[in-house]
């Protein structure tokens, strides 16, 4: 029995990326790494998917294709029907750390897409976002005088501003100490609730996976495959001491090949 | 009160490099009294050096002529070095092209460059500038190389994903992210600047302050002024390096060294 099935996205809601039988393989001193193998989702319009696996299985890297920063090596991604090719400010990748400009002040990051608008309502987006965000008062202050938090916030911010379709999130919090991590967490589905934009999210965690996500892409080792896809049937706010949420999570801690016990 | 004896503290921390220098100058003093030599000059002496070269108005004149020699190799070198190393660090393959001339170049002093100065440009202002420019064009190539090697991946990615261009990308994202760096070897480089400048007078022209040491000794013995013209250099070096370390703290700089 194979562990893949093929997960279609709900009718009515439009496909917004697919990925196609997508393969890489690494090319390092003579040796070829194969990283990714045969992978295909598809994801629709407004979900949030997180893409679960151990550390450099190479969801990263898929991540970054689907970004444009890499081309694979065979298959294809596509966005809105057309195949990706560079980088697109529609779909907007925050980094796992440090992706804020740190020679400008909060509002030149967040402003920082927003070259081709006018003045008025660059500022005016501006402002917005730092509101949302929750960064007012910190207008004219420089990264390196924020919190790790902060800066995580002001890159979300910064990738929000440009209004894009699509958010590609890789390992955000994963720098972040657990009680601000929890705190981001709930910003960031706040965030989605609010702006409906669709969400890629990376993640090593399997908690973060089932609290934040419509749908858990469980991931193997390398050379990564998709080993099984777990949509989280339960409605935000969620409660994470909840039978459900406890069945959903361990299914995936058995799926991985983790034990209970330490 | 408790202000009060926190400025204290403070004065008498700024002072103590003065008060060293001065018990220096003491030792110096006692030093040369107790057991007259030719050695060195009294500091008394070197005064009364530096005051013979005022009144015979020399000691601006040389100032400003080093000055001016100094300012115009290590401006052409910074307009030249500076863009090309950019360049060179960006494209990979040009790097490969560029690296083994430079590692040949850079090891070799700028003064080993004098015959082939004076054969060129003859004794004169342009020898001296064309050393200086020599000794500075290495050091700061390799840090612009180096500076645009070490942008860190993400910010250039960042800068793709919002629609820059190449042209966006260098000025909004590799210049800004180059610049603390490149200060830096700015401010290494206008001390090598410094350095050469004094060697180059010696032999290159007849004025400037490495021209009034070598003169200095040739027309007479006068190790007072030689001693003089030392302590000058000394000064505007380290008011040089002083002058660009305030550029450092600027504020749109300062993040660069203020990362954990």
């Amino acid at each position: 029995m194979s562990l893949t099935q093929p997960v279609s996205a709900p009718a009515a809601v439009a496909m917004k990326l697919s990925v196609e039988h997508l393969g890489v393989v690494f090319g390092r001193d003579g040796k070829s790494t194969p990283v990714l193998d045969d992978i295909n989702l598809e994801v629709s319009e407004g979900e949030f998917i997180c893409l679960l696996g151990p550390s450099g299985c190479g969801k990263s890297t898929l991540l970054n294709i689907m970004a444009g920063f890499l081309s694979p090596t065979s298959g294809r991604v596509r966005v809105d029907g057309e195949p990706v090719r560079a980088p697109d400010p529609r779909r907007v990748f925050v980094f796992q750390e440090r992706g804020v400009f740190p020679w400008l002040t909060v509002e030149g990051n967040i402003g920082f897409g927003l070259f081709k608008l006018p003045r008025a309502e660059r500022e005016e987006r501006i402002a917005h976002y730092i509101r949302m965000v929750g960064l007012e008062g910190f207008e004219k202050t420089y990264p390196h005088e924020l919190s790790g938090g902060m800066k995580q916030r002001l890159e979300v911010a910064r990738a929000l501003a440009v209004n894009p379709d699509m958010l590609l999130l890789d390992e955000p919090f994963g720098a972040l100490d657990s009680i601000t991590r929890l705190i981001m967490r709930g910003e960031l589905l706040r965030i989605w609730e609010a702006e409906r934009k669709t969400i890629i999210f990376v993640t090593h965690d399997i908690d973060e996976a089932v609290q934040l996500a419509d749908r858990v892409v469980v991931m193997s080792a390398r050379p990564a495959t998709i080993q099984r896809i777990v949509p989280i049937d339960i409605p935000h706010p969620r409660d994470i001491s909840s039978p459900r949420y406890l069945e959903l999570r361990d299914g995936i801690f058995q799926q991985i090949g983790l034990a209970h016990k330490l | 009160m408790h202000d009060d004896s926190k400025a204290k503290v403070s004065l008498s921390v700024h002072l103590r490099p003065l008060a060293f220098i001065a018990v220096l100058l003491l030792l110096w003093d006692i030093g040369i009294r107790r057991q007259p030599s030719h050695l060195l000059p009294t500091p008394w002496g070197v005064v009364g050096g530096l005051a013979d070269l005022v009144r015979h108005g020399l000691l601006l004149k040389y100032v400003v002529a080093s000055l001016f020699r100094v300012t115009w190799g290590f401006f052409l070198a910074v307009i030249l070095a500076i863009p090309l190393g950019l360049m060179v660090g960006w494209h990979r393959r040009a790097e490969m092209a560029f690296n083994p001339i430079l590692q040949i170049l850079r090891p070799i002093s700028p003064l080993a460059w004098i015959p082939i100065a004076i054969l060129w440009f003859g004794v004169g202002d342009l020898s001296a500038i064309f050393l200086i420019f020599v000794g500075c064009f290495f050091p700061l190539m390799l840090t612009a190389i180096d500076a645009v090697q070490s942008v860190p991946a993400v910010y250039v990615h960042a800068g793709r994903n919002f629609g820059l261009g190449s042209t966006g990308l260098l000025v909004r994202v590799l210049y800004p992210a180059v610049v603390p760096r490149l200060i830096v070897g700015l401010r290494i480089t206008l001390g090598i600047a410094w350095l050469v400048v004094v060697a180059a007078e010696m032999i290159a022209v007849s004025s400037g302050l490495g021209f009034l040491i070598v003169d200095a000794r040739n027309a007479g013995n006068r190790y007072d002024l030689v001693v003089a013209g030392m302590v000058i250099i000394g000064v505007i070096g380290l008011f040089l390096d002083i002058g660009m370390r305030q550029i450092e703290k600027m504020k749109s700089f300062r993040w660069g060294y203020s990362e954990d």
